[in-house]
């Protein structure tokens, strides 16, 4: 018995290492939101300036977000170019699997905006502009892109920092929206 | 005079190199005492873009953000804790340098008490198992009489040993 006690120094250390080594692995940009499960904040934005005609060109707002159906808001800037690369997937959530997806767009030029939509094409309902990133402040953004799944009572159920991918969509976004009755 | 001019001398040449942080001239407060109290605050929120500064050394556009609505709060008359939740509120406990003691943190905060605890548990329990005294055994009966021999030669002879 008091042989075995000689190896408690060895199990603390081992169990101290696996704990960090499976730290290093860890993403730490990836900071958990203080929003989750939490009710969006308040905010109200203007339409984005001059959008196409036949889109929906109201800006975006707290109540909007509370209508009973599962939202992602998508925080996108024309200036960043990870949102370039996840544009593909939020327009094939949106156009093909037809989850509403509306948009903050982030201390941007509503040209360079609508610049950036007309080329990529425009998968949002509504798109709310940001000139200064306050409202963006309000939802905790650190930075673009970045996205939030909000479910039917308008409540914030889940953050996606940096470019969402395919298997992103794949293995967390369609199971949670799933999960959240859609 | 001279004195003057000497500190003078010396605050010029040190100045580049006393911290500044980022604060630009247009987002500080008029009032002193706010802009003050702004710079404190400041230093205890972590920029979540470096992570490694606070938002009163980043550059960052969003240490900037952070640091703009910090004055914001502090004009609307806020309590410094009041600022303090309004940015935890949003960006989570990460957001605070100096982690606030809560059941999660407990272990970050009382680990390295529970380790000296268990280490002076460990030392103490050692020291007692050990003999009481380390003080060497005594000198046997022939053993004694050897020695004496030994004495009584260095001092009868000239110092040195001769069996």
């Amino acid at each position: 018995m008091r042989r075995l006690l000689y190896f408690l120094p060895l199990v603390l250390f081992a169990g101290i290492a696996v704990y960090f080594y499976l730290g290093l692995h860890r993403d730490p940009r990836a900071v958990p939101s203080a929003l989750i499960d939490k009710p969006v904040p308040d905010f109200a934005l203007a339409p984005l300036a001059g959008r196409a005609n036949g889109r929906e060109t109201a800006g975006l707002a707290t109540a909007d977000l509370r209508r009973g159906e599962v939202t992602l808001v998508n925080v996108f800037a024309s200036w960043c170019a990870p949102c370039r690369i996840e544009h593909p997937q939020i327009k094939h959530l949106a156009e093909v699997l037809k989850v509403r997806v509306d948009a903050i767009n982030y201390k941007d030029k509503p040209e360079a905006a609508l610049d950036w939509l007309v080329r990529l094409g425009d998968p949002y309902g509504r798109i709310g502009a940001d000139p200064d990133g306050r409202a963006a402040i309000e939802w905790g953004v650190y930075g673009v892109p970045e996205t939030y799944v909000v479910d039917r009572q308008g409540v914030i159920r889940y953050r996606h920092v940096g470019p969402v991918m395919p298997h992103d969509v794949e293995q967390v976004i369609l199971p949670l929206l799933r999960r959240l009755g859609r | 005079m001279r004195v003057v001019v000497l500190a003078a001398l010396i605050l010029l040449q040190v100045a580049p190199f006393m911290p500044a942080g980022a604060v630009n001239p247009d987002e500080m407060l008029a009032d002193p005492v706010q802009e003050a109290r702004a710079r404190e605050l400041s230093k205890d929120l972590r920029c979540l873009v470096c992570q490694n500064q606070s938002i009163d050394d980043s550059n960052a556009s969003l240490a900037r953000d952070l640091r703009v609505v910090v004055r914001e709060r502090i004009k609307a008359g806020d309590s410094d804790s009041q600022v303090m939740r309004y940015v935890r509120d949003r960006y989570g406990d990460f957001v605070l340098l100096k982690p606030p003691v809560q059941p999660s943190t407990y272990a970050l905060w009382f680990g390295p008490l529970l380790f000296a605890i268990l280490g002076m548990i460990g030392v103490t329990l050692f020291m007692r198992r050990r003999p009481a005294s380390l003080a060497p055994p005594a000198l046997s009966e022939a053993e004694r009489r050897r020695v004496e021999l030994l004495l009584a030669e260095v001092k009868d002879g000239d110092g040195r040993l001769t069996p």
